[in-house]
């Protein structure tokens, strides 16, 4: 994108405007902002040599406000908290807030819109340059009045000499603007005693349009001439594409609408002029049959637990974290105790399957030079569009990704991938092609949130934890689309080998491995688990042919961080009731960030009330600050456990919580909601099922045709109430919300259950099965 | 071979000629590729999310798994899209939105037509109290007696929907 390309969309149209462009990276970037502002310099207008795709641009006209971000919205409502910090600062009232955004060609590039981090990092940036806006409006206005600045009040979109009459506009000084600004990190802000439109719960600006049937999710992308695709996957994970069944491709061909079978490598997909004929095309009953070559079988599903933790699946130990000494310590404590946990593979399992368009060309526009049109809810347009302009041969600039909001993702799930799936149809049948993924598809191919096993060894001595070690075991939690055609999946089964897995687990698999508790001695150690074959042993890079040992694993809702947290908090527990001391007592008491302290404390009247345990009903609780870094939350929960049928229920779920200032209170209770039943489902019910092949769970709930357990989700009649005690800090940060929670579920419940019960169940999800052994032990 | 078949409905109080290639073909597709119904959405195709959900004749059907040859000629069939307008939304629409009951909402056409349905044939059979919280979970859960059909919604908006059918039933009560 250049500046001109914005220009010529009319979006800097001169006069009538005011223009302030900022950044949306997480730190004020050197980099790019002197080229804006020496622009702004010569003569207050942007030119190509302003040109920057990683600028952000708050646009101010008489009748609306446009915010050109590369964010986008993921229905978490940060569109509706993102215009009340720009309404706050420019004074005026609450409006909605016209957002275009994730379009490679007209917005910036600002990376992965993922993580809970958009208010975290966007917001400051966003605050600074809604405030020079407002700083230039009351230039304008003092010009205009003929007063000093310092006479004027603003309120509401008016501008007034204080105790007189005289009075301006924001319209009246917009319609006659012609300001091109770059926001200044020195600009007076708006105190936050005097906020008046942050802090309040504004509702969410899309939902009407969702409620009433308007919106356009990428699932309703119609583009003239557009054909359906649907895609025929390989009978496991490692088969080879063997042959076309001649008489089944003639079925095919008799389908009325029928176009076309691709097939390219390990890809096959059918085309066809209506959905319903790609769906007929695609099925082995109706349309073609393909036979696939067995290939190496991945690792039984029942030995995850000890596959993870063989070192010939491991090419990579690293040491995340490291204070005193453990060796010396731990076998000095009074009460040792060691535990091992484990979390299975899980799923995004996203209610609407992904979907995706694409029109590519045979050759590119003539006027803007594209060749290939994506429409995808990709988190992250422009890395979508370097992995799809490999995938097809075609150059960075004539691929055009346009962000269209799909079903909560919570994560990388099959967004991307079904864009590729997409762009290949489309570029083999030289017309766009809609690839709807089937409930099948998704279950079974989706890129998932990995198994992960961890061991763990601590000692008390005095009520103390004294020593604290916590090995990890995992695959990767990062494998989104780079500018590499094998980090799509359509890019893998055509021949093109993934990314290397990571050196570094990081803020990835090790997220919130280490503790925030003060332990005089702790470790957390990551072995980090080779998904596929690699080139050697100590080897993280993927060995040609491509085979997989565990399945393709990347982001899930907080990475490693909810198992690492359920290891985390279960171990503290079990360290408590060895070492006789309370679990609240001992978190505070292992504590020394007043804020992580504040979010204990906030809940030890609801602990101080809780069963007494050991019938059946029972409390527990858990801490975390997410990523050791940001929002801090603590959670009590309780369960009731049926003795008779292994059954948890969840009764009561009550989240402490503080991501500092608080945007809007109602959309915080809204995620914090939607972490607790994500949560609960997580620890309950969710688990990967496949064998040696391939995924087996691949529908929501067993039936006649998947008689095996399959991937159910959390019902209505097992949602727990949810109490949320937000703790507003409104001179600090506003740090995300969307992610801190979900981890403290798994160590909270299996806390309760150990309340209720005298067992633990240190294996995820706790199914009726588990909660049995566990009680028979 | 498959079977052509034109079946005249009436399509949220429009009548609406469909046409298809093979008489088994799912209304969902008809709804959303022919009608340019966005209400309805494709979610799992095995009738276990709700997602697609529509009235015919005001009942509830998972027009995923609805061939047009068991739809009657001339059958109502009503869309999210159709529910209420902007005017005048259904108390569900109100409701939701009120509540805030949703996040990326793709699920809400299917709780909100399987409500729309389950309280008008609560009304229609004489019940004249709003529903319990334990009665709406088993409603959306599949738990009430002769239907197993189960609502998913990913979120996790469970608690507010639970509190928007509640409030929009006390609505259509009075």
């Amino acid at each position: 994108m250049t500046v001109n390309e914005i220009s010529r969309r009319g979006f800097l149209t001169g006069a009538g405007s005011l223009a302030v462009a900022f950044t949306l990276a997480p730190a004020v970037s050197e980099r790019t902002l002197p080229h804006a502002a020496g622009a702004a310099k010569e003569g207050l207008r942007i030119d190509e040599t302003a040109a920057d795709d990683t600028l952000a641009w708050l646009v101010l006209r008489p009748d609306r406000i446009t915010i050109h971000s590369g964010k986008v919205e993921l229905g978490t409502g940060t569109e509706t908290a993102m215009s009340q910090i720009v309404v706050e600062e420019l004074h005026s009232l609450m409006q909605k807030i016209e957002y275009v955004q994730g379009d490679t060609r007209v917005t910036p590039d600002q990376g992965v819109t993922a993580g809970s981090k958009t208010i975290q990092n966007g917001g400051p940036q966003l605050r600074e340059a809604a405030a020079t806006a407002f700083q230039a409006l009351l230039g304008l206005a003092a010009e205009r009045l003929g007063v000093p600045r310092d006479r004027l009040v603003a309120e509401d979109g008016v501008i007034s000499v204080a105790g007189g009459h005289r009075r301006v506009t924001y319209e009246s000084l917009l319609a006659q603007a012609d300001l091109v600004l770059v926001a200044d990190p020195d600009v007076p802000l708006a105190s936050p005693d005097d906020y008046r439109i942050v802090g309040l719960s504004h509702p969410r600006a899309e939902l009407p349009d969702k409620v009433m049937a308007r919106f356009t999710y990428v699932q309703d992308v119609k583009v003239p001439r557009m054909l359906h695709g649907r895609v025929i996957r390989p009978a496991g994970r490692n088969a080879r594409f063997s042959a076309i069944d001649p008489a089944s491709l003639t079925r095919a061909r008799a389908i009325p609408g029928f176009v076309e079978v691709v097939q390219r490598g390990n890809f096959v997909g059918v085309v066809a002029e209506t959905e319903w004929a790609a769906i007929q095309a695609a099925s082995p009953s109706t349309g073609v049959v393909i036979s696939w070559e067995a290939g190496q079988p991945l690792v039984a599903q029942e030995t995850l637990p000890e596959a993870l933790r063989d070192p010939a699946n491991q090419y990579r130990s690293v040491e995340v974290v490291g204070v005193g000494d453990v060796d010396a310590a731990l076998p000095g404590a009074v009460t040792q105790v060691e535990a091992s946990y484990f979390s299975p593979n899980q799923m995004h399992a996203s209610v609407g399957p992904s979907c995706g368009v694409a029109d590519v060309r045979s050759t590119p526009d003539r006027k803007t030079g594209v060749q290939a049109t994506i429409w995808s809810g990709t988190q992250d347009v422009y890395s979508l569009r370097d992995s799809v302009s490999s995938l097809l041969g075609l150059p960075l600039e004539s691929v055009h990704v346009i962000y269209e909001e799909a079903a909560g993702c919570y994560g990388h799930n099959g967004a991307d991938d079904v864009a590729g799936d997409a762009a290949l149809l489309s570029q083999a049948v030289d017309r766009p092609v809609r690839v709807q993924w089937s409930r099948q598809n998704e279950h079974g191919w989706e890129p998932v949130g990995p198994a992960m096993a961890h061991d763990l060894r601590g000692g008390v001595t005095d009520g103390e934890v004294v020593a604290w070690e916590h090995v990890v075991c995992t695959p990767t939690h990062n494998s989104r689309p780079n500018s590499n055609p094998g980090t799509l999946l359509a890019g893998a089964l055509t021949g093109s080998l993934p990314a290397a897995l990571p050196n570094n687990p990081g803020n990835t698999a090790t997220r919130n491995g280490p503790v925030t508790y003060a332990f005089p001695n702790s470790r957390t150690i990551g072995k980090l688990v080779r998904s596929f074959e690699t080139t050697g042993p100590t080897s993280g890079a993927p060995a040609a042919p491509l085979r997989y040992r565990f399945l393709r694993s990347t982001a899930l809702r907080s990475l490693g961080g909810f198992s690492n947290s359920f290891a985390n908090e279960s171990f503290l527990d079990e360290l408590a009731a060895a070492g006789g001391v309370d679990p609240l007592e001992l978190r505070v008491r292992s504590l020394d960030d007043p804020r992580a302290v504040a979010v204990v404390e906030a809940l030890r009247d609801t602990w101080a009330a809780q069963p007494a345990g050991g019938d059946g009903l029972g409390a527990g609780l858990a801490f975390q600050q997410y990523e050791t870094e940001f929002a801090y939350a603590a959670t009590y929960a309780e369960v009731e456990v049926d003795a008779e049928t292994g059954v948890i229920r969840v009764r009561r779920v009550v989240v402490a919580h503080d991501c500092g200032l608080i945007i809007n209170p109602d959309g915080l209770r809204h995620q914090i909601e939607g972490n607790v039943m994500q949560g609960v489902g997580r620890t309950l019910k969710e688990e990967i099922h496949h064998d040696s092949r391939g995924v087996t769970s691949v529908v929501w709930e067993q039936n006649s045709f998947n008689p095996t357990p399959q991937y159910s989700v959390l019902k209505f009649s097992e949602v727990p109430d949810v109490e949320c005690i937000l703790i507003d800090r409104p001179d600090q940060p506003a740090w995300g919300a969307g992610e801190p929670a979900i981890g403290t579920l798994p160590g909270a419940i299996g806390n309760a259950v150990f309340a209720a019960t005298g067992k633990r169940v240190r294996t995820l999800p706790m199914t009726p099965d588990r909660v049995l052994e566990a009680l028979r032990a | 071979m498959p079977t052509p078949l034109t079946r005249t409905l009436v399509v949220n109080g429009q009548t609406r000629t469909v046409t298809v290639a093979d008489d088994g073909e799912q209304l969902l597709y008809i709804l959303r590729n022919q009608l340019d119904q966005r209400g309805p959405k494709f979610g799992c195709g095995v009738s276990q999310c709700g997602s697609c959900s529509v009235l015919i004749d005001g009942q509830i059907r998972r027009s995923c798994q609805t061939p047009l040859r068991t739809v009657a000629d001339g059958a109502n069939v009503t869309t999210m899209d159709g529910l209420g307008t902007d005017d005048s939304p259904h108390p569900l629409q109100r409701a939701f939105i009120d509540e805030q009951a949703a996040q990326c909402a793709f699920c809400v056409n299917g709780i909100v037509m399987g409500a729309a349905g389950w309280l008008q044939q609560r009304k229609d059979s004489g019940v004249t109290s709003v529903p319990s919280r334990d009665e709406v979970t088993a409603f959306l859960s599949g738990e009430e007696p002769g239907s197993d059909d189960n609502y998913i919604c990913r979120c996790g908006a469970h608690l507010r929907m639970i509190r928007a059918i509640r409030n929009a039933a006390e609505e259509m009560l009075s």
